[in-house]
């Protein structure tokens, strides 16, 4: 099997602007929905309890929503979860009211009304640790950032450290925008998500990076778009069979993975397929739009050595 | 050409050695087991514990199916649930006669069934997080600020006692705020009154302020007395929730500091998570109070209106008693209490030892208040209620206690185990809470099973289809990659969480990667036109440094989540860091390896196994 049978290499330096724009019209999309809608915080950051039930028949979310209702608990929602017969009972934080007795009233309530009512799972925040793992989760992301920059600089050079971070903090920034815009929880395992596809990204960035240094080694005499177009060309079926493969384990934690996960690997979707994309347009165009030269990447005393090479060699 | 050395051989046969060792345990089935251990410094559990524990076992006609004595304790493993339940009986009855006064914990667990020689090496399985084994976590976070409201409580009636023993005339004594006000009339006497205090409470700071016809003595404890204050409260609770924990009967609690001020209580494979909670969440603190025995008082107080600098508070048997609102000992002075009998009477009392200040201030107290009824208030959430209220008979010297009297030895037990509990030195406060059920950890086990076993399985498919005998190659190393990132996971006892599982699943989907990388390149060479063999090695080297340089940054994600992650997420990190470093391993070493067996050999190598490879019809 070959999947990719290309002739020739692509010109995609030649549409560099019109993959710009489309990067630009989808991050503020992102950043609009972000900033209207905000992201829906899960328990683990705003803080709150999350009680999970499981009935021995199928459950009445309408009857459980009463139940609670009655006992005057502030704004709070309940859910069907994975399958039938269980709930998912959401509730704000309340002063005054430790987790022990929120959830214990709770079940007993549950209990009373419908004796084959379990508890499942408990999670419950206070506002002080939510506070602690979101400016944590912030924290985490820009070490991230700084740790990629960094090292990209190290190895590469700085237009490279830059344009691969701006790129995949677009994936990022657009991953939010579809949490926001579908309104789904945004918990712990969605932030290492998201984390996680920014290392991926990233990882993507570097083997085309890698591609163009090697690139302005051999083809002494390409210009730099020819030289771009031919990494990403070269590298394109790499590129789409890897995060095929991914995307494979991915939807099968959507699939398999049940509930708990559905979110995490949702986020990781998302993030595989523009990660591809990013990677590959955004991140190239704006290496060359930094003005990248041969000189930049390929150092001076292994040039002078080569050059010296070349007269000796037929 | 492509030969590799007999060396690196080696070293990919010893690793995959140890990789199948340490991964072995992990597929044996869990078995149903009791473990006996003790709280007690003064109960050993050896040898004698486990013939103690085997007789039972015999005389009870409990079949069992293996024991084992170790550091953590005795644990005897059954055939099924209902043997265990009813071996747990046997025992508790056989080890604790006196179920009020446990000498050892009798605790359900689960061991797994793999051979003792496997444990010999050190192989044991992944440790399963809470998500997945069910239990309970609890973040606890101790209130500072009422440790030190209680030192300076303390530290005043410390100072009262102090100037009444040195005849140092002073006009009054409060606590304001976190500090300690003495007012004097006289500028002299309060001289005195600092070098006394200055010399017997070196942690505290004094200032001398002048306040219209009073001269005050504003004392004040130093910072690092205050740090001591807060890491002993800290310490002093852990070791409460340790005692309230192993009340539990759970067979690997764990009850650990977080931080400055938090406290971690994790207990695996408890079912009863409302009564792990309750016993728990007794945020009980111990106070020792006067009876305000004034009938007049009595009479205003039942009447609604609550004489100034008393309280109207309830005793057990639900019987209103009127205490003074001044603390005579708060609990941290109570070293233990214990349940007994009276040396004379022989009836229920219980034993009370105080430290060398309580045992000073109870003295006095005593000795001043002979026929008066002192009161234990226990206060919880806010809320005193009275345990109860003796009538001291004569001065108590020494610092032993015993209350007895109206009491039957439940409600010696009962009030012995209060006044140890409630010696919390700083209320605490549960700030986070996760709780998941046995059945759901069981689910969740299966979940992240099933979508590593279906990823792996359409990978391996698409792999070995578009890349033939070298993606047969890649998808053995990715086997690789799974059973050293067991291994490795095992070996370091590493809590294995549900975002774990997924962690797995995706770093095998990342790790796939590297041999992608590998193929397209070997598939590229080939159609520039280079020898098969040619081919090979440039492919390898080539991908090599995009490797590298992909999974430093994909590490470098890792890490932050490690750093700043905790629960789940930490387990995600875990898993995703080892991950990507087993899969440089494999995907590289491992492989390349293979290829050399395969390829190696054969002087003239034609063609490879790697699929289609399309050259351009220029």
């Amino acid at each position: 099997m070959e999947f990719f049978r290309i002739t020739r290499v692509i010109p995609f330096m030649k549409h560099a602007l019109v993959f710009n724009v489309i990067s630009l019209v989808t991050f503020v999309l992102a950043v609009v929905f972000l900033s209207t809608r905000g992201l829906n915080l899960g328990v683990d950051f705003r803080g709150g309890t999350l009680i999970e039930i499981a009935y021995g028949h199928s459950a009445d979310i309408g009857h459980v929503r009463t139940v609670i209702d009655k006992m005057n608990l502030g704004e709070f929602a309940v859910q069907s979860f994975g399958s039938a017969n269980s709930a998912l009972i959401r509730l704000p934080l309340k002063e005054g009211l430790s987790t022990a007795q929120l959830s214990e009233r709770v079940m007993t309530a549950l209990k009373g009304d419908d004796p084959s009512a379990t508890q499942q799972r408990v999670e419950f925040v206070g506002p002080q640790v939510g506070k602690e793992l979101y400016e944590n989760g912030a924290l985490a992301l820009l070490l991230v950032c700084i740790g990629i920059v960094a090292y990209l600089a190290m190895r590469f050079e700085w237009r490279f450290a830059v344009s691969a971070i701006i790129a995949n903090l677009h994936d990022v920034i657009i991953i939010l925008g579809f949490f926001a815009l579908f309104q789904w929880e945004f918990s712990l395992p969605v932030l290492a998500a998201v984390l996680a596809v920014l290392g991926y990204s990233v990882n993507e960035s570097v083997v085309i990076a890698d591609r163009i240094r090697e690139n302005f080694r051999k083809m002494r005499k390409a210009s730099v778009p020819e030289i771009i177009n031919s990494a990403i060309t070269s590298t394109l079926s790499r590129t789409i069979i890897t995060h095929g493969c991914t995307l494979m384990m991915v939807l099968s934690i959507l699939f398999f993975g049940g509930e708990t996960l559905h979110y995490f690997a949702l986020a990781l979707a998302i993030g595989i397929c523009f990660g591809i994309y990013s990677s590959a347009l955004v991140m190239a165009s704006l290496v060359m739009w930094l003005g990248v030269s041969r000189e930049d990447l390929v150092r001076p005393e292994k040039k002078t050595g080569a050059a010296g090479a070349e007269k000796i060699l037929p | 050409m492509n030969r590799y050395p007999l060396w690196k051989y080696i070293v990919i046969g010893v690793a995959l050695l140890i990789g199948v060792f340490y991964t072995l345990p992990n597929f044996f089935a869990e078995v149903p087991a009791v473990q006996v251990s003790t709280s007690k410094s003064n109960v050993k559990i050896d040898a004698s514990t486990l013939q103690t524990v085997e007789e039972a076992l015999k005389a009870a006609n409990v079949p069992y199916r293996g024991e084992t004595v170790d550091a953590t304790g005795v644990k005897v493993r059954f055939a099924d649930p209902d043997t265990q339940l009813k071996a747990k009986d046997v025992l508790q009855a056989k080890l604790n006669p006196d179920p009020n006064n446990p000498n050892y914990i009798v605790a359900l667990n689960l061991l797994s069934s793999s051979p003792r020689w496997l444990a010999k090496i050190g192989a044991l399985p992944m440790y399963l997080g809470l998500d997945l084994r069910g239990g309970v976590h609890f973040l606890l976070q101790v209130d500072m600020k009422a440790a030190l409201d209680k030192a300076a409580d303390r530290y005043t009636t410390d100072i009262r006692s102090l100037l009444r023993e040195k005849k140092v005339i002073y006009a009054g004594i409060a606590r304001e705020g976190q500090n300690v006000a003495v007012r004097f009339r006289d500028a002299g006497e309060r001289a005195r009154a600092f070098q006394e205090i200055d010399k017997a409470f070196p942690d505290l700071q004094l200032r001398e302020i002048e306040a219209g016809s009073e001269s005050r003595l504003v004392a004040n404890l130093k910072p690092e007395a205050q740090k001591r204050i807060q890491d002993g409260a800290v310490q002093q609770n852990i070791t409460i929730l340790r005692n309230r924990v192993n009340e539990l009967g759970v067979a690997e609690p764990i009850v650990q500091q977080q931080g400055a001020d938090r406290v971690v209580v994790q207990l695996p494979g408890v079912q009863d998570t409302a009564r792990a909670k309750d016993i728990l969440g007794r945020t009980a603190s111990l106070e020792i109070r006067m009876v305000d025995d004034d009938p007049t008082a009595q009479q205003q107080a039942l009447s609604g209106q609550i004489p100034l600098g008393d309280d109207l508070l309830v005793e057990r048997s639900g019987q209103p008693v009127l205490v003074k609102r001044q603390v005579v000992l708060t609990g941290d002075r109570i070293n233990d209490a214990q349940p007994g009998f009276d040396g004379r009477s022989n009836e229920p009392a219980v034993h009370v030892n105080l430290d060398g200040t309580g045992a000073r201030i109870f003295k006095e107290v005593t000795r001043d208040n002979v026929g008066k009824r002192m009161a234990i208030v226990l206060v919880e959430k806010g809320k005193a209620e009275v345990i109860t209220a003796p009538v001291i008979r004569e001065e108590i010297g020494g610092g032993r206690v015993q209350i007895s009297g109206r009491m039957n030895t439940r409600e010696s037990n009962d009030i012995a185990l209060l006044m140890r509990a409630g010696a919390l030195a700083a209320p605490m406060e549960i700030v986070e809470e996760r709780t998941v059920g046995p059945s759901l950890g069981k689910e969740n086990i299966e979940k992240g099973f099933d979508s590593v076993l279906y990823g792996f399985i359409a990978l391996s498919i698409f792999i070995i289809a578009y890349y033939e005998l070298m993606g047969v190659i890649s998808v053995i190393s990715l086997a690789v990659n799974l059973l050293l990132l067991i291994a490795v996971l095992s070996m370091l006892q590493a809590t294995l969480t549900l975002p774990g599982i997924a962690a797995v699943a995706l770093t095998l989907g990342m790790a796939i990667d590297a041999n992608v990388l590998i193929n397209e390149r070997i598939r590229e060479e080939l159609r520039w036109g280079d020898t098969p063999h040619a081919a090979i090695q440039a492919g390898y080297e080539r991908a090599w440094n995009t490797i590298l340089d992909s999974n430093v940054t994909t590490l470098i994600a890792g890490i932050a989540l490690l750093i700043f992650g905790t629960g789940p997420v930490r387990g995600f990190a875990v898993v995703h860091c080892l991950g990507i470093m087993t899969s440089m391993f494999s995907a590289v070493f491992v492989s390349r390896g293979m290829v050399a067996i395969v390829y190696g050999g054969r002087k003239k190598l034609e063609k490879i196994s790697i699929g289609q490879v399309w050259k351009p019809a220029t």
